[in-house]
């Protein structure tokens, strides 16, 4: 059993600056900050170490933000520039029996995070889920496809905050 | 059956209407595409269970919509999944029927405003005969909802209308 | 094998009787030997996420039953009990009881859906007749609590929409004396049975490894070996004054975590399911079951994990607040939607005949997968 405060540290002593924070202020669950693009390295250290094991993902979210600006254009429609997406991993352990929580920040222009499929097998279809739902690109994943909207559907990412529906969808119409 | 066993002796003849002798033989074996969508599956299927017997109607789920009469749109029909429901139905053999069951097949249900992915309606794709509102419909109301079918299959002429 | 057979692209649903909803399933196969199977899903997104933005936090709850139908009433305790802790609302003893017996026998009427389409599905529809039986009088005691056979919206924020029905704790016990002897007609019917054993046992065994990496948990999980339960693990409202036993998987007719364990695992948690029932309705204490609710559902700004033992293992929920009257975000962890992705490792090098066998064993919900 290890808090997170435990867990931040030994992460702090092997990757340094990836790591960014320990965000506990908030109201119960706290988390640490960590870097888009070194995300896989950390995960594999936390399931391979001995002190933390965390064998299991139990959940890997997208988030939007919405903290960049938002711009209206001259038809009323808004839409968000810069700012960020987040992806928050929940990971367990079922041998030590504790939790840790990690989230990452990416640019909402460019999102970028590094999949970390090859280290629990469930992160699969939750990072294509995110995939599909914020557009967040996950390197080196076997198969960013869509998974629950269609396979053609080309009217974007349909949780991110500014996204508006389309009038029709292969001749069906789309709203009521 | 109390008119068969009394009034008729052997060798008798019932004189009747082709449309209504025809008819009555539909009415009473309408296959069911034995198909399931989403929540209001579960109540079809607790019709079609020991409580509510949709057998005694002569309903019987069929694997295939190539040997069925009707077809039971329970549940919600995504945009994903509109396309194949067309395709369903175009399988069926005429006469067809389609009983849309739940808000969500009448008119998108609890989904109808922000749902991104889902149908407003079946009817959006293929003609509906009668509507079972609910969500999801007790089972009454789904029985309800074929006899209604029934009702308009006991009217039907087979004679081609020109036009 | 130096014999080479033909290989073949099978597509297996969405309308298929056996893939429990629309799941679309692409088999390949060399002969009758299954190379690899690619699932295909969304055929019932309902966009719950996007819903619950647009929701105020008590508005979100109509929609989680809609996520599992066929567990709702779990589905409303994991929401509930995630905003509870957010918000830090102690509810009262009484809602604690009710709620654990409206989840326990929602367990049980979810497991009976799961093991009477499972024997349909192999070819004994006898079982399917008798599970639904038993379901009726589960659903009837939901309906004189809220008025609703499937879909409840019975456990609020806080609190119960409304209080035990009267005559509800004896007809409970009736049930309970009634569904014992039922449940050994089934095992007699159908667990035991041996064409049953012959179709289920030694097919698609799950190993322990696997199945933790792949996140697989609940009864698939047990059956592969693992004591594993929330209700245990990570305790909740008031589970731990209850004694009861989590069974897990012996591979007592075949291997460890094979379909017949994964089945079998049902039968006995529903035995353990009444259990609870019956030291619940013996303990409940009164009170009043809508003095914890909030008049405005406000909560702080912060994020919460929580997750509960749903019949199909573990439903989490994460919900971030901006601290407005609407969720900013509510992701939900969908035990079958984590099951799913096991799937083709399961199937890879038995016949085509077994995926209905294996798809029935793991019981998922298209609802749950989809969202
Ligand atoms: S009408 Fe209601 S019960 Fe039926 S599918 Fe829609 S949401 Fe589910």
């Amino acid at each position: 059993m290890k808090t997170s405060e435990e867990i931040l540290n030994i992460l702090k002593d092997k990757f340094g600056d990836s790591i960014i924070e320990l965000k506990s202020d908030k109201p119960i669950d706290s988390f640490v900050l960590a870097a888009p693009l070194e995300v896989d390295k950390i995960c594999m250290f936390l399931r391979d170490n001995s002190d933390l094991q965390f064998d299991s993902l139990m959940n890997l979210s997208g988030v939007d933000d919405a903290n960049g600006e938002k711009v209206k254009d001259n038809k009323g429609t808004e839409t968000i520039n810069g700012g960020t997406l987040s992806v928050w991993y929940h990971l367990e352990s079922t041998k030590l029996k504790h939790k840790f929580t990690l989230k990452v920040s990416t640019e909402r222009a460019k999102p970028e995070v590094t999949s970390v499929t090859e280290i629990w097998k469930c992160a699969d279809w939750h990072e294509r889920e995110a995939y599909d739902m914020y557009g967040i690109i996950f390197l080196n994943h076997p198969d960013l496809r869509r998974i629950l909207m269609p396979y053609d559907w080309e009217h974007g990412y349909p949780l991110r905050k500014d996204y508006r529906n389309p009038e029709f969808y292969q001749g069906m119409k789309v709203p009521y | 059956m109390g008119i068969l066993d009394k009034e008729f002796s052997e060798g008798n003849i019932v004189i009747a209407k082709t449309d209504d002798l025809f008819n009555w033989a539909r009415l009473s074996s309408l296959w069911q595409v034995g198909f399931g969508l989403a929540c209001c599956a579960i109540e079809m299927m607790a019709t079609s269970a020991s409580h509510y017997d949709f057998d005694r109607f002569g309903v019987i789920p069929r694997p295939s919509p190539r040997q069925s009469d009707i077809i039971i749109i329970s549940g919600t029909v995504t945009l994903k999944m509109a396309t194949r429901i067309k395709r369903l139905y175009e399988q069926m053999p005429d006469p067809k029927y389609v009983i849309s069951m739940g808000s969500c097949a009448n008119c998108g249900g609890p989904y109808w405003e922000h749902g991104y992915h889902v149908l407003k309606g079946v009817d959006r794709v293929i003609p509906v005969d009668v509507y079972v509102p609910g969500c999801p419909p007790r089972p009454e109301a789904l029985l309800e909802g074929l006899m209604k079918l029934q009702e308009k299959v006991r009217n039907e002429s087979m004679i081609k209308k020109s036009a | 094998m130096a014999l080479k057979t033909e290989e073949m692209v099978l597509n297996m649903g969405p309308q298929h009787p056996s893939t429990h909803g629309v799941l679309r399933l692409e088999l390949q196969l060399e002969g009758e030997i299954i190379k690899d199977v690619i699932p295909h899903i969304g055929y019932l997104h309902r966009c719950f996420e996007k819903h619950s933005e647009a929701m105020t936090y008590p508005q979100v709850i109509p929609y989680t039953d809609r996520m599992d139908y066929l567990a709702s009433m779990y589905n409303e305790f994991g929401y509930a009990l995630a905003m509870e802790r957010l918000m830090g609302i102690e509810v009262p003893e009484r809602v604690e009881y009710i709620r654990v017996i409206m989840g326990e026998l929602q367990r049980i009427a979810s497991h009976l859906v799961a093991l009477g389409t499972y024997g349909a599905d192999i070819g004994a529809f006898t079982p399917f007749l008798f599970c639904f039986r038993d379901r009726e009088r589960i659903l009837h005691l939901f309906e004189i609590t809220c008025g609703a056979r499937l879909l409840y919206n019975y456990i609020w924020i806080g609190g119960l929409s409304n209080d035990l029905h009267p005559d509800f704790i004896r007809l409970t016990k009736e049930f309970i004396k009634d569904f014992k002897p039922n449940l050994k007609e089934l095992n007699d019917l159908l667990s035991f049975n041996a064409i049953f054993i012959e179709r289920t046992a030694d097919v698609g065994i799950l190993p322990l490894e696997t199945a933790i990496n792949y996140g697989v948990t609940g009864p698939n999980l047990r059956a592969s070996g693992m004591k594993w339960d929330l209700r245990k693990d990570d305790p909740y409202s008031v589970y731990n004054k209850f004694d009861y036993e989590i069974p897990v998987g012996s591979g007592e007719k075949g291997k460890i975590g094979d379909c017949w364990d994964r089945y079998f695992i049902r039968v006995r948690e529903m035995e353990e399911s009444l259990k609870i029932i019956e030291q619940a309705i013996e303990q409940i204490p009164d009170g009043d079951v809508k003095s914890a609710i909030p008049k405005r559902v406000k909560p702080p700004e912060g994020q919460i994990y929580t997750r509960v033992e749903n019949p199909r293992g573990e439903l989490g929920y994460f919900i971030i607040s901006d601290g407005s009257l609407n969720p900013s975000r509510v992701k939900v962890r969908a035990p079958s939607f984590v099951t799913m992705q096991v799937f083709p490792e399961l199937c890879k090098g038995f016949m085509v005949a077994d995926v209905v066998a294996i798809l029935g064993s793991i019981d998922i919900v298209l609802g749950e997968i989809d969202r």
